[in-house]
């Protein structure tokens, strides 16, 4: 099982090297987002530093989300998704590879791209590292739980719109506490609630997404 | 020999049977709803007395508090009855979480509108964001969710199933979604702005809301009972007791 | 009794707007569901019956 795991994370990681565009893509979206924010509002520093954490955190959102349309519809495309299906190995432990290289490749980037945004936003030194564990635990939860709506989504017509409506409010509890915990920091209480919350629904979602998201695509593959 | 014949519940489980056990049905439960929300609407105006704070714009809710208790039970029933379809692999099961949905999605509106127009003579804005509020919003949307995934895919049993998957994982999530709102909530307002805060329920009032809430209810069940028939003539057009139904020959 | 004729009714402490636009709006939808599901019904009796009559024109020149 772990072989398989392996060889799909392995797999995953040469695809997306080989497409560097898409990847490098997200991340640039990323940065141009965050970036509109502070040209909307005006750069006063204050205000940027009270909007920072939700504005990093809903552009690492959307970014992440944007980028779902790569987890499993290429596969699907070219017939990998089916053969992955027919293979012996539990589909759970192929997804979770897959989930795996998505977050490397997708959300990783995110949590070290965005400290330098954050200086944009003149946030202290000490939010900018609860910013970067906070959106280390929470990017896997985002794409844990995006794969579901991306395997729900497989195949349909307007999917991408889809896949964003169906997702985004499975992510405010994310957005809540992952926002949150920098906005404490920031304000000088303690961001360890938000964290330790965090990393409970990190937990949630390392057991039901993966399963959900297999049962979703066995859904979308009859 | 003659076996005896034990009435099962079961044998309601097909559309062709349970198609006129609905429309038998309905006819009741919508006497019933406008029996209850009659009462509940003369209780609400009639016996209920005016608040002191909140003047007479406290009897919004009398619909609020009953319109948001709906919405969320019907997105429960929603997901069970979703669940029972995709793990025992029932059509109507399937197609009654199908017929829920609109009606659900219309109590969550409900919620939120008379819910802004409650908070706006109460708090000063059109939108206040408590948790309550907020978390009906989302609820809204993991509605909206549910009713475009079934309509973006053709084939009606997928559709079935990937929306119970959607429901289910909706279910779950929506006491992770409340409690998430309700913390966020109170640390940006404090307890002050709460549609929680209600005039102290007077017994008048607890009753109005909930013959109310009853009203509402059999209204869902009139409701979805119609639409659900809709939905099993639609679905099962192939076959010869819907096209005799509605009046074809073969 | 609460109310001392209509007109103390209608403005309701001066919340007039607030709920009656409540309870109106309520009514709208939910009338307006009524109306639809009957809507809904009817179209789709329409349709069918005329699915069975296409059908039944295909069979009759088949045959």
């Amino acid at each position: 099982m772990i072989r398989a795991l392996g060889w799909v994370l392995r797999r995953d990681l040469l695809l997306a090297f080989r497409r560097r565009g898409d990847v490098v893509n997200a991340l640039v979206f990323f940065v141009i987002v965050v970036s509109l924010f502070p040209l909307g509002v005006g750069p006063e520093a204050s205000q940027l530093r009270n909007m920072a954490p939700g504005v990093l955190w809903v552009a690492a959102l959307l970014a992440c989300m944007l980028s779902l349309a790569r987890l499993f519809a290429p596969d699907h495309q070219d017939g990998t998704l089916e053969q992955m299906l027919l293979a012996g190995e539990p589909l759970v432990v192929l997804v979770m590879g897959k989930v795996i290289s998505h977050w490397l490749v997708s959300g990783l980037p995110l949590v070290l791209m965005a400290p330098l945004l954050g200086l944009q936003f003149d946030l202290p030194g000490d939010a900018l590292a609860v910013l970067c564990v906070s959106l280390l635990i929470g990017t896997p939860i985002l794409s844990l739980v995006g794969a579901v709506g991306a395997a729900l989504t497989l195949g349909v017509r307007g999917s991408g719109v889809l896949v964003a409506l169906l997702v985004l409010p499975l992510y405010v509890p994310v957005l809540i506490f992952g926002a949150g915990s920098v906005g404490a920091t920031a304000a000088g209480t303690g961001a360890e609630a938000h964290l330790l919350l965090l990393g409970g629904f990190l937990a949630l979602a390392l057991v039901l997404a993966p399963w959900a998201s297999a049962a979703a695509l066995r859904i979308a593959m009859e | 020999m003659s076996k005896s014949r034990r009435f099962s519940w079961f044998v309601f489980s097909s559309p062709q049977s349970f198609y006129p056990l609905a429309g038998t049905l309905q006819p009741w439960f919508a006497a019933l709803a406008f029996l209850l929300c009659a009462a509940g609407l003369y209780i609400s105006f009639f016996v209920a007395p005016t608040d002191a704070q909140q003047g007479e714009s406290y009897r919004i809710i009398f619909i609020h508090v009953p319109a948001a208790w709906m919405s969320m039970f019907l997105y429960l029933v929603m997901g069970f009855w979703s669940g029972v379809g995709l793990v025992l692999n029932t059509r109507l099961s399937s197609m009654l979480a199908t017929a829920l949905a609109p009606t659900g999605a219309l109590f969550t509106f409900i919620a939120l509108w008379t819910g802004a127009l409650w908070g706006k003579p109460t708090w000063g804005t059109w939108w206040v964001w408590d948790a309550r509020l907020t978390s009906e919003l989302i609820l809204l949307f993991l509605y909206i969710g549910f009713m475009a995934l079934q309509a973006a895919i053709d084939d009606p049993r997928r559709a079935d199933k990937a929306g119970a998957v959607l429901a289910l994982v909706g279910v779950i999530n929506i006491p992770i979604i409340y409690f998430s709102v309700q913390w966020w909530s109170t640390l940006h307002q404090g307890a002050s702005v709460s549609m929680k805060s209600a005039p102290s329920m007077a017994t008048t009032m607890l009753l109005g809301m909930l013959i109310m809430a009853l009203g509402f209810w059999m209204y869902s069940i009139a409701a979805v009972l119609a639409r659900v028939r809709c939905v099993i003539l639609e679905r099962e057009r192939h076959t010869e007791w819907v096209m005799e139904e509605v009046g074809g020959q073969a | 009794m609460n109310w001392h004729g209509w007109s103390e009714f209608l403005a309701m402490g001066g919340y007039a707007l607030y709920v009656w636009g409540s309870y109106a709006v309520t009514l709208v939808v939910l009338i307006g569901e009524i109306v639809a599901l009957a809507m809904r019904r009817r179209g789709v009796i329409e349709r069918l019956a005329k699915f069975y009559a296409a059908r039944r024109r295909n069979h009759e020149t088949e045959a």
